[in-house]
């Protein structure tokens, strides 16, 4: 498996917006740190890290065991610990918020012993005694991945089947660079695989090359992680012009090739979600002179987080709120050249006769990405609802030893998410086949 | 404006703070220093046969991020000629005849005591330190704090300096003994003026836990020290205050032992001393520390109506007590205030794991917790631990019990308020 990525690839360019702490620096935020009992920031991890006993261990210059506590409770505690919105997660919840005191900066600190741990190559894990189960993971994402970790330190002969080439999924293809570049992610990957005997399949699709019946006839249990579909595209006149892409897909080239966009004048991202607020932030980063943020509802009402809009705007993207693409226009060359909204009132419908063209010659459609279609199709008792296949708490899809999490299962959140889904689901396999169930036909 | 003038036993100063002898006073260029930097005295690095040090000489202790919350060193006296020094110390005076110069001195024979305090009232000192209080090396050569843990040595050593000296004679007592009174008293039966304390405390810093070494490390051993530094204060507080309040003692006391700003100062002035002296605060942050001692001082004293120095000095002795006279039936009780509360926890976990149970998860599933009155001791742990400015108070209880000391119910039978906080401890 050779997960090599170029070296000129473009996102090269970017440096972290967070820097990582010194020493000195980790020592001193981590004594500030109350160490509440029964402490909000654990209660506000999806994965449930123990904050408070991580950052005294910083703090007493135990930086190994913090990392481990933290991969105890998430596997992919690095890379959260960069991607994270931790504003409205674990430093959202800091007690210190309360007492108008600056909130102990967790994910850095997070970031801090993790990375040591990757320095170091500190490994902390080693595979269970042999159950003889097989487990296969679909996907090699965050959600995969953590499953795999967990089913495997439980003894289980696990697989890990990838479409694509990469594994990390999004975690690799579509992480803000100024939080995270794919070669760190990869590493992470690398690094987590290093308690062996996860068997990786890549280049291979579920189910057209292999069938949910083939997996049921090797497999005891079945984790499905394999996130959501491409970018959703638009039915607009001329919406399939030069230049108009998914910005899903434009994140993943700008991060995994040597793209170029210097003869980009105007760019506008058409979305009002976190997908769209990096790709603003991340054209500004390459360099795009004028960038537009286009939403079809006003300020307060995107879903994208505002402390991420608030660094956009002094990164000097434009907004144009209430703006619904209408059409577009394109060059002699089938370039795009600019687009049309129709202007919206406050609920969002149209308001009759007002209309809006903005030039572009690039064009990224952040409005969501196309839901499973048809890919569980052949998986008999498992159900779909609005594009999210359905589980129990514990991730147990309808059909018998079949479980589900990531994006796939929430319709798209947070990296922590699925790895928190992903763990949990493991351990629901795991009782499953220790009692004796099996999705063996 | 009040007068920051300071006398103690004779030694008259323009403020009362003085340097320490310490590497700070190791020469007259850095007294001139500290002198133009506002300090109103400085006792010189000790005198006497020049020695020769050790490299490395300090170490600190880290706490909570906090460099050197204590600190301690193994370096000796004076390591210059005396020559050197004693012509220092006249050039100082020149330039400095009304800030007070102490000669801190530490010789072996009657002979050499008689030389080295000749030398410094011809170089215009205006008192000789007597230090009996070193721990480290030169107690090893029977001098320092060898002196000072004998009474019987320490009384004749200075009733030797005092037949030989026309000018005010300090013995700095050391702390490394069970009870300083009687060292104090030792010091007086002997002739001296005063007495300035605490010398540092016999310790060791720390361990370099990779080398096994203790610290600090001098190639590959390390040697007990003298402990210092901020962490000191409370211990040498009370030995000021021992002294201060015992009625055979009555000779004035220079405090030394953590001070770091005025507040501390005051401190130890209120606990009975005419003057303060300062080393580590000056070793980590240098002499202008002596700007804001004065500046608070001086805004303390005019907000309390204090004229003059001596106006302040022992002014909280009459309340320091014997446990036994403490008012047993005062009782106070923690009151959370929940419009300040965080919900950290702390006063939960400390009040059920440190201290006696009373303070409970919120019952309404908010963040608040809540403190059992009946069973509340007043201990104050939870205001200690609480990280929010007044959020925890202890609150003054009427529960209809008259003053009364535990003593008194020894003595008369008087009536003591029931315990709280026992629980009954009906373990299973």
């Amino acid at each position: 498996m050779n997960q090599k990525l170029p070296e000129d690839r473009a996102e090269a360019v970017f440096e972290d917006f967070k820097r990582a702490y010194t020493d000195e620096q980790a020592r001193a935020e981590a004594n500030r740190c109350l160490y509440c009992y029964d402490a909000p920031c654990i209660q506000s991890c999806p994965t449930g890290i123990d904050v408070p006993t991580f950052i005294r261990r910083i703090a007493n210059e135990n930086v190994s065991g913090a990392a481990q506590t933290i991969f105890d409770s998430n596997i992919l505690g690095m890379s959260c610990a960069r991607v994270c919105p931790v504003e409205t997660l674990c430093v959202g919840s800091c007690v210190y918020n309360h007492m108008d005191s600056p909130a102990i900066q967790i994910g850095k600190l997070q970031r801090y012993a993790t990375d040591a741990a990757f320095e170091a190559g500190w490994t902390y894990y080693e595979a269970g005694e042999d159950t003889g189960k097989k487990v296969v993971c679909v996907g090699g994402g965050p959600a995969s991945l953590a499953a795999a970790h967990r089913l495997r330190r439980q003894g289980h002969q696990v697989t890990v089947i990838e479409k694509g080439h990469f594994l990390g999924g999004l975690n690799t293809t579509g992480i803000a660079s100024y939080k995270m570049k794919a070669d760190r992610s990869i590493s992470e990957v690398e690094w987590l695989l290093s308690i062996g005997g996860i068997d990786i399949r890549s280049g291979v699709s579920v189910p057209d090359q292999l069938s949910w019946d083939d997996l049921k006839s090797e497999f005891d249990a079945i984790f499905i992680g394999f996130g959501l579909g491409e970018d959703s595209l638009l039915s607009l006149p001329s919406a399939d012009s030069e230049g108009v892409i998914g910005a899903v897909d434009f994140i993943a080239q700008m991060k995994l090739s040597p793209i170029d966009v210097s003869s980009v004048q105007n760019a506008i991202v058409i979305g009002g979600g976190n997908t769209a607020l990096d790709a603003v932030r991340e054209l500004r980063g390459l360099g795009v002179e004028s960038v537009t943020l286009a939403y079809r509802g006003g300020e307060s009402q995107m879903s994208g987080y505002a402390h991420e809009w608030a660094e956009a705007k002094t990164e000097g993207v434009v907004p144009s709120w209430r703006s619904q693409p209408l059409s577009f226009a394109a060059d002699a060359d089938s370039r795009v050249s600019s687009v049309t909204f129709q202007m919206m009132d406050e609920n969002k419908q149209p308001i009759s006769g007002q209309t809006k063209t903005i030039p572009a010659d690039l064009v990224l459609l952040a409005i969501g990405q196309g839901k499973l279609g048809s890919l569980t199709t052949g998986l008999d008792g498992l159900q779909v609802e609005w594009g999210k296949i359905v589980t129990d708490d514990d991730g147990a899809t309808g059909a018998q030893g079949v479980y589900a999490g990531g994006d796939c299962r929430n319709g798209g959140k947070e990296v922590v998410n699925a790895v928190a889904e992903g763990d949990q689901a493991a351990q629901a396999i795991h009782s499953f086949l220790m009692g004796g169930g099996s999705c063996r036909t | 404006m009040p007068d920051l003038t300071s006398n103690t036993a004779g030694i008259i100063s323009p403020n009362p703070f003085w340097l320490a002898s310490a590497p700070p006073t190791n020469s007259g260029r850095q007294i001139i220093r500290a002198f133009e930097a506002g300090w109103g005295g400085a006792v010189w690095k000790t005198l006497g046969q020049p020695i020769q040090n050790v490299s490395s000489r300090f170490g600190g202790i880290q706490w909570r991020g906090q460099r050197a919350a204590g600190f301690n060193n193994v370096e000796l006296i004076t390591d210059r000629s005396l020559d050197a020094n004693f012509k220092e110390m006249a050039e100082v005076k020149r330039l400095f005849p009304k800030h007070a110069v102490i000669s801190s001195l530490m010789v072996e024979t009657k002979e050499e005591w008689k030389e080295v305090i000749q030398r410094s009232i011809d170089a215009g000192a205006d008192g000789i330190e007597l230090n009996f209080g070193c721990p480290h090396g030169m107690c090893e050569r029977g001098m320092g704090s060898a002196v000072g843990q004998e009474p019987a040595v320490n009384k004749e050593i200075t009733s030797w300096v005092k037949s030989y000296s026309s000018i005010p004679v300090l013995v700095k007592l050391t702390p490394n003994v069970g009870d300083i009174v009687p060292h104090g008293l030792a010091a007086q039966a002997g002739g001296a003026d005063g007495v300035s304390l605490i010398n540092t405390i016999k310790s060791i810093i720390g361990v370099d836990i990779d080398r096994m070494i203790p610290e600090p490390v001098v190639g590959n051993k390390g040697s007990n020290g003298g402990y210092c530094g901020a962490a000191v204060r409370p211990i040498a507080l009370h030995m000021v205050a021992a002294l201060a309040r015992d009625p055979g003692f009555n000779i004035p006391v220079s405090g030394i032992g953590g001070v770091t700003n005025w507040r501390d100062a005051v401190e130890f002035i209120a606990l009975g001393s005419s003057s303060v002296q300062v080393c580590t605060e000056v070793m980590l942050r240098g002499y202008r520390i002596v700007e804001d001692m004065i500046d608070g001082l001086t805004r303390f004293m005019v907000e309390q109506g204090f004229q003059t120095i001596d106006e302040m000095v022992g002014k909280a002795v009459p309340a320091y007590s014997e446990w036994g006279d403490l008012d047993i039936n005062f009782e106070s009780v923690a009151k959370i205030d929940p419009d300040k509360c965080i919900g950290c926890n702390r006063c939960m976990v400390a009040c059920h794991d440190g201290a006696h149970q009373c303070i409970h998860p919120s019952t309404d599933g908010g963040i608040v917790p809540v403190v059992d009155e009946s069973e509340c001791v007043g201990c104050n742990l939870c205001e200690i631990v609480c990280p929010v400015p007044d959020c925890i108070t202890m609150v003054e209880v009427d529960n209809g019990f008259p003053e009364g000391s535990w003593n008194e119910h020894l003595t008369t039978g008087s009536t003591i308020r029931p315990k709280k906080g026992s629980h009954g401890y009906d373990m299973p």
